[in-house]
């Protein structure tokens, strides 16, 4: 499956199925950093990924 | 995970709350934590007529769609600061909010009004750009809201902003910034009303609030922002809030509930150049600007 990443957008390939909360594990990623976004969906954590998805990993934090 | 409200599938986990929602349960859940919010802080009335500083991000364009929908009279004012490129894309992002919503925006141009731009005054002055924008906006959005008679200034800090501030506060024990870190800024002499409604909305729920409301936003980072501290900050607390769910409320919201921090805001002098109050015989951002458009 694909991964679209930010700050500098980018594209990874991940090995699925796999859980969200297990991919963001394997990037490395502090699920409370980021959404992580299907076509117009939000996915939870326990969502499975299946190998032909493509998903967003957008980051939430910002400087204001 | 299911909602918890009407157990179809989940869109969005809020672990503080032990509970997750379906995009309309969400949505309610952010609106209603928003009036809570403004009527526990008493920040503002339906009478009231309120602006809102928009910086195209997810923050603001959430926090102005909430009050919206809530029926206040809320206006808007977008502060443009010169960034190549960014703050053009930013701007777009606010005048199609306002277009879809049929809204009202005032845009100050930092430079056609006070003759420099960001870029320009960190490098003249080698602060932070980050510290030039904060100083900047802080001044001009309340210059525009005391000139255009508005009864209070609304900001889109959220929870995480205010946490992180806090934080940063704490450890370096700035105890006059402490003083003035609060969820509403009472009005004084030359300075409006100033009221952050998000304070008990953390950042990833503004940004779910967004997406799942349809909102457009600048979701690149400022090209300026490298070695933010206060984004630091928050990736150190979001590795706390990650462990124990509920701990950045519980910091800001203990915070909030311990008056001997809050001092009531000191009469100020009026600066020589601008009038406005500061601790100083020029504000700072006459200073900034005075070294910004030095020849």
């Amino acid at each position: 499956m694909n991964v679209i990443l930010r700050h500098p957008r980018r594209e990874v390939t991940i090995d699925a199925p796999i859980s969200v909360d297990r991919m963001l594990k394997a990037l490395d990623i502090v699920p409370e950093t980021v959404l992580v976004i299907r076509g117009s969906d939000l996915l939870t954590r326990d969502t499975t990924l299946g190998r032909d998805d493509t998903v967003e990993v957008r980051p939430v934090i910002s400087g204001g | 995970m299911h909602c918890r409200v009407c157990r179809e599938r989940a869109a969005v986990e809020v672990r503080r709350h032990n509970a997750a929602f379906c995009r309309d349960h969400f949505i309610d859940h952010v609106v209603r934590q928003v009036e809570r919010t403004i009527h526990e802080f008493d920040m503002f009335g339906h009478a009231d007529r309120l602006v809102i500083g928009v910086s195209g991000g997810k923050d603001s364009l959430a926090l102005w769609d909430v009050l919206h929908r809530l029926g206040y009279r809320c206006e808007g004012i977008y502060l443009d600061l010169g960034i190549d490129g960014y703050s053009i894309e930013s701007r777009e992002f606010i005048e199609r909010f306002v277009k879809e919503r049929d809204l009202i925006l005032r845009v100050v141009d930092l430079h056609d009004r006070y003759g420099f731009t960001i870029p320009q005054a960190a490098e003249s002055t080698r602060r932070s750009p980050c510290s030039a924008c904060g100083l900047s906006k802080r001044y001009v959005l309340n210059e525009e809201a005391v000139k255009g008679g508005y009864d209070a200034l609304v900001m889109g800090h959220n929870l995480d902003d205010e946490a992180a501030t806090l934080f940063s506060n704490v450890l370096n024990w700035n105890i006059e910034y402490l003083a003035r870190q609060r969820a509403v800024l009472p009005a004084s002499d030359g300075l409006v009303k100033k009221v952050k409604p998000l304070v008990r909305v953390a950042e990833r729920e503004t940004a779910a609030y967004a997406v799942l409301s349809g909102i457009d936003y600048e979701v690149d980072e400022c090209p300026l922002v490298a070695g933010n501290t206060v984004n630091r900050m928050k990736e150190w607390m979001a590795l706390l809030e990650h462990r124990s769910p509920g701990v950045t409320q519980h910091f800001l919201g203990g915070f909030y509930n311990v008056d001997s921090f809050h001092a009531p805001t000191p009469v100020l002098p009026s600066c020589e150049s601008c009038g406005r109050p500061t601790t100083a015989t020029t504000c700072a951002f006459c200073r900034l600007q005075e070294r910004a458009t030095r020849q």
